[in-house]
């Protein structure tokens, strides 16, 4: 184990373990105020615990024995680098400035701490800015810097503060593209309460609520069978694993589901996710020909209401319909359905982590 | 209003019209009196008045004494501002407040317990006095006395801009394996600059312009501890003419001095 962390801190009602494998990212799955910060404050040392130890590749960085600290490595030597929602990039030093600090600060003579910032850079696509002023970035610029930033001090851990959350939704694919190829070697804990964070960049995913980790798995088992509520509520999507065929992901079970061509090419057997909502499923009693749809054949289980729709659940996915439509495909548990999805409904994503063995579907809890 | 109006494209909202009355009365307030000053000033004899030997000497007293208690307003204030600002710890609160207490006591006061201190009978003056040292009526006493009562403008001035900057810039840098001297010197500093630069100046003019705890501590000796303000005052009783010249090159100066540190202070 890389990271091992066991740390109560009765003041934020926090108790948590977790641990992390050299070269794995954990995902910290919760809602807002359910310890996620807390733990990544502990780790970073901006935070000190009342009980507990945290242990880094064999150092222990702090140890506790209720409110006293007996060990405690102060934070700048933990090599434990910091990436906020907000970039925070110092103002008054230019870009490359920016990214070249951490290994200055560790006694990198300035020409080769110069050259690392501006490889950093290049990995994250933005080493014509170098000398620019962090003011006149845009802010999915910034954040991309902020990261080469972090990873520039060569951590051995990287924490990241729900990095997508202070972005505006059209900017954050690039970023989420430049963590994935960048997260893969790297040790890191991401906090976040976006599904499809943990999906993409997380290779396992810890649920914390209420302080306390309720869950934890391989990112595929959690998302496809929770069990804690937050998880279900988040992972109300529809999930459907598999390899990348060209034009479509071809599911274990043999069906081929076309979505939007996702931005980032694709090799033909790459590991993907399709990912669909459950109100964009459409239910009928036979088979729908002619439009570009996918279909697939299901067996109804189960039905409940979900505010003014009825989430109708089956062997397969999930899918939310109107009560009429329910009321007149007089849908009861066992009944034999079509369900469609229109391809421009469905995302298509590289997945994260290993390659799930079989397909993700929601047991409970709505889609947002 | 019409003017800055287009310019920047900003309306000042939230400044009722009748505010700009009393706006104006104030700033008339502050003004007039300077300029009922210049028109008293016997602009025949002004060179002569300001370059006799006292008044070149109280000058030069007055700046190098002032540059000197800025320093160490700088020395300890930055420091005294980081603690205040950054740490948690029982009683910081009441710091803070007793950190104000030379802002608020009347200079004779400060000057008459700087005498308690550092006097031959003080609290240190005799452990000094064995080492050779003798504070009271040196000019090492007005420094000490313009340093007292100048460094609480630093202090809040800088706490201010610390608090408004925040840690989290502080957070991050740590976390990139800066040590906290290193934090200090090339993150947290730069930021805070312009809270920085406006404390040293208004140190600075603070001392420039001290009086009552200089003459109480210091006393008034001609080239050791006679700096401006105590010359125009004496002056005032023998020479007003002098005096009115001497309290011109005073404005002056501070004027000066607040010009150049403001073209200074643009972004970074």
């Amino acid at each position: 184990m890389t990271l091992t962390l066991a740390a109560t801190l009765p003041a934020r009602e926090f108790d948590v373990a977790l641990d992390v494998a050299e070269g794995r990212t954990l995902a910290l799955l919760g809602p807002n105020g359910a310890g996620k910060s807390t733990a990544l404050g502990l780790v970073a040392g901006t935070l000190r615990p009342h009980h507990g130890e945290i242990v880094l590749d064999g150092r222990t960085l702090v140890r506790a024995d209720g409110g006293r600290t007996r060990t405690w490595v102060p934070p700048h030597a933990r090599r434990v680098a910091l990436l906020a929602q907000e970039p925070l990039l110092f103002p008054h030093l230019s870009v490359r400035q920016n990214v070249a600090f951490g290994p200055r600060s560790q006694g990198v003579r300035r020409r080769t701490a110069d050259a690392a910032a501006d490889r950093r850079l290049e990995q994250v696509g933005l080493a014509h800015l170098a000398s620019r002023p962090p003011s006149t970035l845009s802010g999915g610029q910034a954040q991309r810097v902020a990261l080469a930033r972090a990873l520039a001090a060569e951590p051995r851990l990287l924490l990241l503060d729900e990095p997508m959350a202070a972005l505006d939704v059209d900017v954050t694919p690039e970023l989420r593209q430049n963590l994935r190829h960048l997260l893969a070697a790297q040790t890191a804990i991401i906090t976040t309460h976006d599904v499809l964070d943990a999906l993409l960049l997380a290779d396992e995913v810890a649920v914390v609520e209420g302080g306390r980790v309720v869950e934890r798995g391989p990112t595929a088992q959690v998302l496809s069978r929770p069990r804690s509520a937050f998880a279900a509520r988040v992972a109300g999507l529809n999930l459907l694993a598999g390899a990348w065929t060209g034009d479509g992901v071809r599911t274990p079970a043999g069906d081929v589901v076309h979505g939007r061509t996702p931005t980032a090419g694709l090799a033909v057997g790459e590991p993907t996710t399709a990912v669909f909502r459950p109100a964009a499923v459409a239910v009928y009693l036979d088979e729908q020909h002619g439009s570009p749809r996918n279909a697939f054949r299901a067996t109804v289980r189960s039905l409940e209401p979900r505010g003014d729709l009825v989430r109708v659940r089956t062997d397969r996915l999930a899918a939310d319909i109107t009560p009429q439509s329910a009321a007149e495909l007089s849908l009861v548990p066992g009944a034999r359905v079509w369900l469609s999805v229109k391809a421009a409904e469905v995302d298509v994503y590289p997945t994260g982590g290993r390659v799930p063995s079989d397909e993700f579907r929601p047991e409970a809890g709505s889609a947002r | 209003m019409r003017a800055t109006t287009r310019s920047t494209g900003e309306a000042a909202v939230g400044v009722p019209r009748w505010a700009f009355a009393p706006a104006a009365v104030g700033g008339l307030f502050v003004l007039l009196p300077l300029v009922a000053m210049a028109t008293r000033v016997d602009w025949a004899g002004f060179g002569s008045l300001v370059t006799s030997e006292s008044a070149r000497a109280a000058l030069l007293l007055s700046l190098q004494t002032s540059a000197a208690s800025t320093a160490a307003c700088l020395a300890l204030g930055v420091p005294m501002a980081l603690a205040l600002a950054r740490c948690r710890f029982p009683g910081v609160e009441l710091l803070r407040s007793l950190v104000m207490v030379p802002l608020v006591l009347p200079p004779v006061v400060g000057g008459v317990a700087l005498l308690y201190t550092f006097g031959r009978r003080g609290l240190l003056g005799e452990t000094l006095e064995v080492a050779g040292l003798q504070v009271a009526f040196s000019t090492a006493a007005v420094v000490l006395a313009q340093t007292f009562v100048a460094l609480p403008f630093l202090v809040t001035s800088l706490e201010g801009a610390l608090r408004t900057a925040g840690a989290r810039y502080e957070a991050v840098a740590a976390s990139l394996g800066a040590r906290p001297t290193t934090v200090l010197r090339r993150v947290t500093l730069p930021l805070v600059w312009p809270g920085l630069l406006s404390g040293a100046v208004l140190s600075f003019a603070r001392a420039l312009g001290e009086f009552g705890a200089t003459i109480t501590f210091a006393g008034s000796l001609q080239g050791v501890t006679r700096t401006l303000p105590l010359e125009i005052y004496l002056q005032r009783e023998t020479d007003p003419d002098a005096a009115v010249a001497l309290s011109l090159l005073l404005v002056v100066v501070a004027v000066v001095v607040i010009a150049a540190t403001r073209r200074g202070r643009g972004p970074l």
